[in-house]
């Protein structure tokens, strides 16, 4: 049976599954029947999507008579489609079974159920379409989905300013990825499109003009990075990826912003012909920038979720200068450079889908048993949630970029990519690229700083709050699908050469090369290029911090003593009761602000200091200017407000001004017309 | 088979060598301070009683500490540990050298200072919070700081992997380059502030409110002391082997040397550990302890200088 059949099969049974959970939202256990459906059908999906790109099948072509008369909707599975169907179905899967547990919890089931299976069906379609058409209906009914999604809780104002926020930017997104494809469809010079230019087999092999083709990548940068949180277009993400329910949320930052990551790689690396190399430049510029700024408000921020939201917007940057340094090897025909820059970009696409997925199953177990979303309001967690505890420290631990976990062995591929492009003949680049590594250097040490934040403050130390103090462990369901991510995060990372290899049709069909079989060297090292070069070897060091770990213990243990006694706290002779003299995350990253908050944040202190002998308390007010929003989005929210209130007063013309309007427009239209050449 | 065995004996020595010569250094360096500020000072042997003694003794654990707490100096033991053994000391080429390469020993050592920092922030103490956030503050402009060195000594070596780095510097292949003294430079800064010495912080002082490395580990006490003082001083090893391996490898026995050459390489190996030793003791008598907040400068000095010298790098590969 075709694959392509099952993964379309699969997604309709997702459709299904949604009209069935208006009725199944009205009972007691319907909650649970749906989410183990969608389980059910993603593993299915996910079993497809794996069987087409590790059986290394073609690519299959399918036209189902839906959608425009006469024309249809046209689907394809090529590795690309494949690798992203894994990536998707794999946190959907994990998401459900969370969701099994976790969805009990849900004050108002039928706000959150029926949307759940379309989105997951959105988000598949979207990777299937082989058309225009298709896929921007997929795009905007799994945007329309996940907008639904947030507002499930809509009685909360920021949510509902989340939302607005959230539904502004998609619509702007998904208008350029519209523009774009109708620039990718246009041939050179005609404006007549037959109903084929849509197709993107077409639009495939009709090169673009340089300029045009240009046009097309700004377009997509605007359309599939608003969707990815490229900055300066991550402002909704962070307010509406924690607004969700949380296995939504995993499902948001792992999986819809890869969707976007898909469509990106698509259009630049697939539809749009060879590369010209000041793309590059562009989308370089724009990871790096992305990677740290993201990293530099997660330090800031003291709502867990609000923190892992930013660090996608880190992650999403990590990918991007990726797939930069791949679009730069390939337009100087480096083939094997390039891919290995692309794989380095999708194994992060991989690597983040899971550890982030993992890291907010994490922070919903805390936040239903706490009911508390802010870090200064929890502390102590390890004791009453040990399990949850540990997986999120597996989690913390690989998306800090720490062997032997997964998150490593990707930027550590990124950095070899780094150091081949002296090779690249381009000034630009030359300049341009060792900043991005000293950028992606400075994003991967500060994620790290962050998420000793993250765990440190709300697992460890004491409870800050009664509410933290009466926290549970989360239940079965929960816990499964956390396990299973933590355990694939250390598989990814010890046993890398696999996922490379799997890799390797996705890859060679962008860039016309593949890197090296990893499976078959000595001890499973992967060598990115030749062993002299570099190599790295995630099982041996796991077995070596391992052993030395043990061995070290074993020899105390066995020699000398192994007593232990309880006593209070040591805290240099002056221990105090109250667990509000321990650290809390603003005052954790109070160093880090003061040396980087000056110009990413335009931060600074004011200190209220009495005079001796005044009895008032004194003050510390911290300011923080948020200077994307603030220089970006600020004036032209003005500048729209502006106009709207001044176009206003259109609305109360007398019938006569209505017509005069009405033939001057005419007028005007038909004076273009003739004048045009 | 004769040869694997051979290989694994001198791996297996390699991690004995550092593990065994870390408290001799660290004792080296105290007398040698001690010497400069005209004291008797402990005997050099006296990292190892210290050791001894510490692990001996019952672990007074806080109430209230979790798994974490006490797992943790272990953790950060066998990272460093790892880390240390893959450094070429006195051969390069060892058996295992290349199971990873300079950016995984560096993320090794960021594993190891992550598992400190959260262990600091266990027992929910006020100073084990401070040491932690400015420990974690210093770390965010020395990782990539030794990222970007990474980057000048990969493209001057062509190559990530120290075994290969120290080769190639031994050979009479690398001349004089501004790359490498700026990389020298900033390399020495990273090392005195990843190892708390002076003038980032003292590693002679307990109680005073600028202190960092001391203040994590404050909770500490007994065996899980020892362990984490073995782990700091393992580092200091393996920060000047690593200057030393790269900037002066002379002596270091070439892959595929014989035992005698091995040998001699270790010998070697001990007495540049010695100079380098009173090198680092006569600078730290020499200056004064800056603010911690004038860290963040001083780190930012290493990380400008290590950028510079890979744009250097970059930008002359189309010179030639």
């Amino acid at each position: 049976m075709s694959a392509l059949v099952l993964l379309l099969g699969g997604d309709a049974a997702l459709l299904a599954l949604s009209l069935a959970a208006i009725a199944a939202a009205r009972s007691r256990n319907g909650g649970v029947f749906i989410y183990a459906a969608a389980c059910a059908i993603g593993s299915v999906l996910l079993v497809g999507g794996a069987y087409h790109l590790l059986g290394r099948h073609a690519p299959e072509e399918l036209a189902l008579p839906i959608g425009l008369p006469w024309i249809g909707a046209h689907f394809r599975l090529d590795a690309l489609s494949a690798f992203f169907v894994i990536v998707v179905d794999l946190g959907a899967t994990a998401a459900s079974l969370y969701g099994i547990g976790y969805g009990r919890h849900e004050r108002d089931p039928a706000r959150v159920l029926p949307f759940y299976p379309a989105f997951l069906a959105g988000m598949n379609l979207v990777l299937l379409a082989n058309d225009a058409y298709s896929f921007l209906v997929s795009w905007e009914f799994m945007s329309l989905a996940s907008w639904a999604l947030v507002m499930a809780h809509h009685r909360d104002s920021d949510n509902r300013r989340a939302g607005y926020v959230y539904i502004v930017m998609a619509s702007f997104g998904a208008i350029a990825l519209l523009l774009a494809f109708g620039l990718l469809a246009s041939p050179a010079g005609t404006y007549v499109f037959p109903a084929e230019a849509y197709n993107f087999g077409a639009m495939r092999a009709n090169a673009a003009t340089p300029g045009l083709a240009g046009l097309v990548l700004a377009l997509t940068l605007v359309g599939a990075g608003s969707k990815a949180g490229l900055a300066p277009l991550h402002v909704w993400l962070p307010l509406a990826h924690p607004a969700a329910p949380s296995h939504v949320s995993a499902l948001m930052s792992g999986a819809m912003t890869k969707v976007a990551v898909y469509a990106f790689v698509r259009i630049a690396f697939d539809l749009l012909g060879p590369p010209a190399w000041w793309w590059s430049l562009v989308v370089l510029a724009l990871g790096g920038i992305t990677a740290v700024m993201g990293v530099l408000y997660a330090l800031m921020q003291h709502d867990l979720k609000r923190l892992l939201a930013y660090h996608t917007v880190e992650n999403i940057g990590i990918i991007f200068i990726g797939l930069g340094l791949a679009l730069a090897f390939k337009a100087f025909d480096m083939p094997s450079a390039a891919a290995l820059a692309l794989t380095a970009g999708l194994l992060h696409v991989f690597n983040h889908s899971v550890f982030k997925s993992l890291l907010f199953f994490g922070a919903g177990a805390a936040l239903t048993s706490t009911g508390e979303r802010d870090m200064e309001h929890l502390g102590g967690l390890i004791r009453l949630m040990p399990l949850t505890a540990f997986t999120f420290l597996v989690g913390s631990v690989a998306i800090s970029a720490l062997p032997p976990f997964n998150g490593f062995v990707s930027e550590w591929l990124t950095f070899q990519a780094i150091l081949l492009s002296p090779q690249l003949p381009s000034w630009g680049l030359k300049l341009l690229v060792p900043a991005v590594g000293a950028l992606l250097a400075l994003s991967a040490a500060l994620a790290a700083a962050c998420f000793v934040k993250a765990f440190g403050i709300t697992f460890l130390g004491r409870a800050r709050t009664e509410a933290a103090k009466r926290a549970t462990e989360a239940d079965r369901f929960s816990l499964a699908a956390m396990f299973a991510f933590a355990t694939l995060c250390l598989i990814a990372g010890v046993l890398p050469g696999l996922f490379i290899d799997a890799l390797a049709p996705v890859v060679r069909s962008l860039v016309g090369a593949r890197m090296p079989v990893q499976m078959g060297i000595d001890w499973l090292s992967i060598v990115p290029i030749a062993e002299s070069r570099s190599s790295y070897n995630g099982l041996l060091v796991f077995l070596f911090i391992v052993a030395s770990a043990s061995l070290g213990a074993a020899a105390i243990h066995r020699l000398a003593s192994d007593a232990v006694r309880r006593a209070p706290a040591w805290d240099c002779g002056f221990p105090e009761p109250s667990p509000a003299t321990q650290y809390t995350a603003t005052s954790f990253a109070e160093p880090i602000r003061r040396v980087f908050g000056g110009f990413a944040f335009g931060a600074r202190a004011e200190v209220d200091m009495p005079a001796p002998g005044d009895m008032r308390p004194a003050r510390i007010k911290v300011v923080m200017n948020d200077l994307v929003w603030e220089t970006i989005y600020l004036p032209v929210v003005a500048a729209v407000t502006y106009l709207s209130t001044r176009l206003n007063r259109l609305q109360f013309l007398t019938i006569r001004q209505y017509l005069s309007v009405v033939l001057a427009a005419l007028v005007a239209l038909l004076l273009v017309l003739a004048a045009w050449p | 088979m004769t040869d694997l065995a051979v290989n694994l004996v001198f791996q297996l020595l390699q991690m004995l060598l550092v593990v065994g010569l870390a408290p001799l250094l660290t004792g080296l360096v105290r007398k040698a301070k001690a010497r400069l500020l005209r004291r008797e000072g402990p005997p050099l042997l006296q990292p190892y009683r210290d050791l001894a003694r510490l692990a001996r003794k019952e672990a007074v654990v806080a109430e209230g500490a979790s798994w974490l707490f006490r797992v943790a100096p272990y953790v950060v033991l066998a990272a460093t540990w790892v880390a240390a053994a893959l450094i070429p000391t006195f051969a390069t080429g060892l058996l295992f050298s290349w199971s990873a390469d300079l950016i995984a020993i560096i993320a090794l050592l960021g594993a190891a200072r992550f598992f400190l920092a959260l262990a600091g922030l266990d027992v929910g103490t006020s100073f084990g919070g401070l040491g932690a956030s400015r420990e974690a503050m210093f770390a965010t402009l020395a990782e990539p700081a030794m990222i970007v060195i990474v980057f000048s000594l990969a493209l001057i070596a062509g190559s990530t992997q120290l075994s290969t780095v120290a080769a190639f510097m031994a050979s009479s292949a690398v001349g004089l380059r501004v790359t490498l003294g700026m990389a020298l430079i900033a390399l020495i800064i990273v090392a005195l502030a990843e190892n708390g010495r002076i003038p980032v912080d003292n590693p002679a002082t307990h109680l005073e409110l600028t202190m960092v490395h001391e203040a994590m580990i404050l909770e500490y006490s007994g065996r899980h002391l020892a362990v984490i003082e073995l782990a700091s001083m393992l580092k200091l090893l393996l920060y000047i082997s690593l200057i030393v391996c790269v900037f002066a490898p002379w002596g270091l026995a070439i892959a595929d040397a014989g035992v005698g050459d091995r040998l001699f390489g270790a010998v070697v190996y001990v007495v540049k550990l010695g100079v380098a030793g009173l090198m680092l003791a006569t600078f730290e008598t020499s200056i004064a302890k800056m603010r911690v907040f004038r860290v963040p400068d001083f780190l930012g000095a290493a990380l400008m200088l290590g950028f510079l010298g890979a744009l250097l790098l970059f930008v002359s590969r189309t010179l030639k």
